[in-house]
């Protein structure tokens, strides 16, 4: 316990990298995402092939993969950018899909019906969006996109194993440092990463409950 | 879905033509895009030659290096994923009996540190049990994605009970099963095959973070071609062992990925029923719980 209390400020270095990471390809990847979403529920059959590959390849590589490509590929290609940067353009590009299809599903949820009601009663094409089908695909879409944002707080903690130091890299390091206070240590990152994922899941949990929309 | 076909009139020729050409002049920016990606990867480097220069391929001409990257890279992610993968099956339906439990003073406990598990990243769960009970890094690796999916699998398995008819258990106990044999013999089977595709999902996640192991030193396909083969032949190869690594993990996974889609149709057939869509694992494991919470509760309805 006492080797947590003694390198509190190690600890909210690394938690305070770990939260930039986060919220700044948290950022970014809600941007490309929505992209993405858009690109593949657009009537253009080209930007739809583009967007269903590139959801595919993503997200069956590896975060370590695309992380690893980030720190050591990146510089051989010529790039001059900082771990940290190029770690946030890694988890960015890893979270993208899961967002685009996060907002996908939102959208693609809403049953047809509701639009054809809409259109039944006289609403035009702008009122049937925004009264009747985007609220409703709000609500479907704002628990899943919590969710990706928790997996995304788990993953910031591979960028530490590549030069990036956040919590997961400070942990590390104290650990070897204090091999006699592992498990106090270990715990003490534990508790940080807890700190944001496990009030985003009961948000997570409370408005899916509120929100769930009875058919 | 909410088609564009409900939101707006029937398209005429000419918004037809306008999608035509929108796609024409969205195919040629994606094309350009590509072209320019290749053009600079062909461009020599300095001295050296560009990266699809044959000299930078040669040593994939040795069969001694697939020798090496099958035998120690693919069957060392494997031999993780395949042990993790059973390991988290079998926790998978411990956990959800025990979540499930009758007494207040297994399901509690049991909860919470299942939730704990759950917010903590998969890596540093490699670190603490390598370093903790210093199991190697094999274990380490195998035991902390055993973990980790054996809940996510463990709360699907508890959301497919929730959704069976009442009628299951009531049939099963009416027969004089204890409440354990019914849960064994009738519940766990249906219960297990709805959420089949769900379960295949999470199992390409657990062989996706296999790669995790690479930070903890465990031998595996990363670590194989990209630290001791690129070490080994030199800088020179990095870019070419790096798309051969990617390449290989996107074979494993993509397959891994389309089985489960495959098993999900079939579900969807045989049962009539409209298994949890197996597209994100995330999305489904949230609905999972949805469905098991709306159960609990009386007026839940039947599903």
């Amino acid at each position: 316990m006492d080797a947590v209390i003694e390198n509190l400020p190690l600890y909210l270095q690394g938690f305070g990298m770990t939260l930039l990471l986060l919220v700044v390809s948290g950022i970014a990847a809600l941007v490309i995402g929505t992209l993405i979403a858009a690109m593949r529920i657009s009537p253009v059959a080209s930007l739809r092939g583009f967007a269903t590959v590139y959801t595919e390849l993503v997200r069956n590589t590896p975060l370590t993969l695309v992380l690893f490509f980030c720190a050591f590929v990146l510089p051989q290609l010529g790039s001059r950018l900082d771990y940290a940067t190029a770690a946030i353009i890694g988890l960015s590009v890893y979270t993208s899909p899961f967002v685009a299809e996060a907002l996908r599903s939102g959208v693609n949820g809403v049953p047809v019906g509701q639009a054809e009601a809409a259109r039944s009663v006289g609403f035009g094409f702008s009122q049937t969006v925004s009264l009747i089908v985007l609220p409703q695909a709000f609500r479907m879409t704002i628990p899943p996109l919590i969710n990706v944002f928790i997996a995304l707080t788990k993953n910031t903690s591979v960028a530490g194993g590549f030069f990036v130091v956040e919590l997961f890299a400070v942990g590390r390091t104290l650990a070897n440092a204090n091999g006699d206070a592992v498990i106090a240590i270990l715990l003490g990152v534990a508790t940080f990463y807890l700190l944001i994922t496990v009030p985003l899941g009961l948000l997570a949990a409370r408005l899916e409950r509120r929100w769930v929309v009875q058919r | 879905m909410t088609g564009s076909s409900v939101l707006f009139d029937a398209p005429g020729p000419k918004a037809r033509r306008n999608s035509l050409i929108a796609s024409v002049v969205g195919g040629l920016a994606i094309a350009g895009g590509l072209l320019w990606v290749a053009l600079t990867l062909a461009a020599p480097r300095g001295d050296l030659p560009g990266y699809f220069d044959p000299s930078r391929w040669d040593i994939f001409a040795d069969p001694t290096v697939w020798r090496y990257i099958f035998v120690a890279g693919v069957w060392g992610t494997l031999r993780a994923a395949l042990t993790a993968a059973v390991l988290a099956l079998i926790l998978g339906v411990v956990f959800s009996l025990l979540r499930s439990a009758q007494r207040a003073w297994i399901r509690i406990p049991t909860a919470v540190v299942l939730e704990f598990i759950r917010g903590m990243p998969v890596l540093l769960m490699m670190l603490f049990i390598l370093l903790v009970l210093s199991t190697g890094s094999f274990w380490a690796v195998v035991a902390a994605l055993a973990l980790y999916n054996g809940v996510l699998i463990g709360e699907a398995l508890r959301a497919g009970l929730a959704a069976l008819p009442r009628g299951q258990r009531e049939a099963g106990l009416s027969l004089g099963m204890r409440s354990m044999q019914s849960k064994m013999l009738i519940e766990f089977p249906q219960a297990f095959r709805q959420m089949l595709p769900i379960i295949i999902a999470q199992l390409v996640v657990l062989l996706k973070d296999t790669s995790l192991g690479y930070i903890v030193g465990y031998v595996e396909l990363l670590r194989v071609n990209m630290n001791q083969l690129a070490s080994f032949y030199g800088n020179y190869y990095l870019f070419s062992f790096f798309v051969v690594t990617l390449v290989l993990y996107l074979a494993m996974n993509l397959s891994l990925s389309w089985f489960a889609r495959w098993v999900a149709r079939r579900t969807e057939r045989r049962t009539g029923m409209k298994p949890p869509s197996p597209e994100d694992e995330d999305q489904a494991m949230l609905r999972a719980k949805a469905i098991a919470e709306s159960q609990q509760t009386p007026q839940g309805g039947a599903l």
